[in-house]
C-alpha cells in the first residue's frame, strides 16, 4: 500500500508518515503533484491558515493534480485537519477563498456559528458517528481525539458529516463523500484511537 | 466534552533531560528518546519539550533532533527554547512539532507572535510567560529562563499575547518550580480570568490533589507537571484517574471494539 503525503509547505508530515509506517504503509512524502501517480492513497494534512494553505496548493499545482486523481481515478483521500477544511467549497480564514471543493460546504470560524467557549478549540474531545461510517470501524462511540482548531466545517449536505463533537455547539469531526474523507481532528496525534482510525482508512475498498 | 489534559514536561539540555527548583540547580533525570517512549506507550495527552539552553546560547533547539522526538510521539508535542523567527518555527513543525512556545522573542519582537499566528494558525503558538512574585506580593514577567525581570504584568502581557493571536498561554510559577508545594493558584486564576484562550498551569504541581485544584479554584485549562512525574511514584494515567474521580472530565484509554 503506497500513501503520498502531500507536502505543500505547511504543517506536520514526520508524524503522520511515522504513523502510517508503524501501520504497514509504504508513505512517503510527495513533493510534487504527479508523484502521486503511484500512490494508492492521498494523506492531504496541514496545520495553519486556510487561504495560504490553498495559496501553498494552488502555487505548487496541487489543486488539479489533486482533483483528478480523486474524482476521475477514485483514490481514497484523507484530510487531516486544514487538510480536511481545504476539501470544502470555500474557507473565510483569511478573507473568503475557494477551497478544493470536493465536499460542498464552507468554513468558518467557532464564534461565528454560535460557538461561545474558548477559541481554537485545543484539545481531546469524544467523538460519535453514524455507526456505518468506514473510517470508524471498531472505534467505539465517544472516543477521544486530538483537535486544535479555530474555524470547523459547514457542510452543504447533512450526509456528508461522518462524525460530530461537542464544544459548546456541535461541531462537525468528520466528513466523508464516496472515497473523500477528512477528519478536523488529527489521528496521528491521537494515541490509540488515531491509530485505529488510519488503519480503518488503509483499509477502506471503494464499492 | 473538551477534557482537562495533563501535560508531562520535559526540560531538554544538551543531551539529557534535567529538572531543576526555580529555574535553577538543574538535576539530570535521564534521556529524551527514552522517556518520550515510555510517555507513548503510557497514553500521556500531550508532551511539552524545551530546550532549556536554546535561549541562553541564542539559538532555535535542535531540529534534527526534534525530528527524532516527534517520530516516537504520538499525541500532541509543543517544542520550545531561543525561538526568533519565522524560518525557526517553520523548521520545527516540518521537523514534527505540533506547536511551538515563544517566550523571550516576544519582548524583543511582539510582532513574532502576530505573524506566526497568521502564517500557521492561532492554535499552533503558544506563548510561554514566566512569572516571578516580588516580596510585595506583586508579579512580574521574566524573560531569558527567568534571569530578566521585564516588568511586565503578567495579566496585561498575556492580553496582549492573546490578542496578537497566541493560542494558549503556558503560564510557569518560578517561585514554585520544582518545589513540588503546589500550584500558584492566584496568579492562574487571574491570568485564566483576564484571557480568552486555554492557560496552561505550570509550576508546583507535586501531586494529584493540587492538579484538581487549579483546574476547579482557578480555571486552568491543562495542568503541566515535571518533578512529580521525576521524582515520585505518581503517573499522568494516576493523576487523569484522581481527577476523573474530582469530576474533572479526563480522556478515557481507548480500546477498540
Amino acid at each position: 500500500m503506497k500513501v503520498g503525503i502531500v507536502n505543500y509547505g505547511m504543517g506536520n508530515l514526520g508524524s503522520v508518515r511515522r504513523a502510517l509506517e508503524d501501520l504497514g504503509a509504504d508513505a512517503f512524502i510527495a513533493e510534487h503533484p504527479m508523484s502521486l501517480f503511484e500512490a494508492n492513497r492521498i494523506v492531504l494534512p496541514g496545520v495553519g491558515a486556510f487561504s495560504e494553505g490553498m495559496a501553498h496548493l494552488q502555487e505548487g499545482g496541487w489543486v488539479q493534480a489533486i482533483r483528478r486523481f480523486v474524482l476521475t481515478e477514485r483514490k481514497p483521500l484523507l484530510g487531516i485537519c486544514l487538510g480536511m477544511q481545504m476539501l470544502a467549497s470555500e474557507g473565510e480564514e483569511g478573507g473568503i477563498t475557494a477551497g478544493l471543493d470536493l465536499i460542498g460546504g464552507r468554513i468558518r470560524r467557532l464564534d461565528t456559528v454560535g460557538c461561545s467557549l474558548r477559541v481554537p478549540h485545543v484539545g481531546w474531545n469524544d467523538v460519535t458517528f453514524p455507526e456505518d461510517q468506514p473510517l470508524f470501524a471498531h472505534v467505539p462511540q465517544h472516543s477521544d481525539f486530538y483537535f486544535v482548531h479555530s474555524y470547523a466545517f459547514d457542510p452543504v449536505r447533512p450526509q456528508d458529516v461522518a462524525a460530530s463533537t461537542s464544544y459548546g455547539i456541535t461541531i462537525v469531526a468528520g466528513v466523508r463523500h464516496e472515497n473523500v474523507f477528512g477528519t478536523q481532528f488529527h489521528p496521528e496525534k491521537s494515541s490509540r484511537a488515531g491509530r485505529q482510525l488510519l488503519r480503518n482508512f488503509m483499509e477502506f475498498v471503494a464499492c | 466534552m473538551l477534557k482537562i489534559r495533563v501535560i508531562p514536561t520535559l526540560l531538554w539540555k544538551g543531551f539529557g533531560l534535567v529538572k531543576g527548583v526555580g529555574f535553577n540547580s538543574w538535576r539530570r533525570v535521564g534521556t529524551v528518546l527514552p522517556a518520550l517512549k515510555v510517555y507513548n506507550t503510557r497514553d500521556v495527552d500531550e508532551l511539552v519539550l524545551v530546550d532549556i539552553t536554546a535561549s541562553q546560547e541564542q539559538r532555535a533547539p535542535d531540529h534534527e533532533a526534534v525530528a527524532d522526538f516527534s517520530d516516537e510521539c504520538y499525541v500532541p508535542l509543543t517544542v520550545g527554547g531561543g525561538i526568533n523567527d519565522l524560518q525557526q518555527i517553520v523548521v520545527l513543525l516540518r521537523a514534527g512539532a505540533d506547536k511551538i512556545s515563544i517566550n523571550s522573542a516576544a519582548f524583543v519582537n511582539p510582532e513574532l507572535v502576530d505573524q506566526a499566528a497568521m502564517r500557521f494558525g492561532a492554535q499552533c503558538v503558544v506563548v510561554s510567560i514566566d512569572v516571578r512574585r516580588h516580596d510585595d506580593g506583586a508579579c512580574s514577567v521574566f524573560s531569558h529562563s527567568g534571569t530578566l525581570d521585564t516588568r511586565k504584568d503578567p495579566c496585561s502581557w498575556a492580553r496582549e499575547m492573546a490578542s496578537r493571536g497566541a493560542g494558549e498561554i503556558l503560564l510557569t510559577s518560578i517561585d514554585r518550580d520544582g518545589t513540588m508545594q503546589g500550584y500558584d493558584l492566584r496568579l492562574v486564576e487571574q491570568i485564566a480570568a483576564c484571557v480568552d484562550i486555554p492557560v496552561i498551569a505550570s509550576g508546583g504541581a507535586g501531586n494529584y490533589q493540587h492538579m484538581v485544584e487549579v483546574i476547579q479554584q482557578a480555571g486552568a485549562s491543562a495542568v503541566a507537571a515535571a518533578s512529580m512525574f521525576h521524582f515520585t511514584e505518581q503517573t499522568p494515567a494516576g493523576a487523569k484517574q484522581a481527577l476523573h474521580l474530582a469530576g474533572i472530565p479526563v480522556r478515557q484509554n481507548f480500546v477498540a471494539v
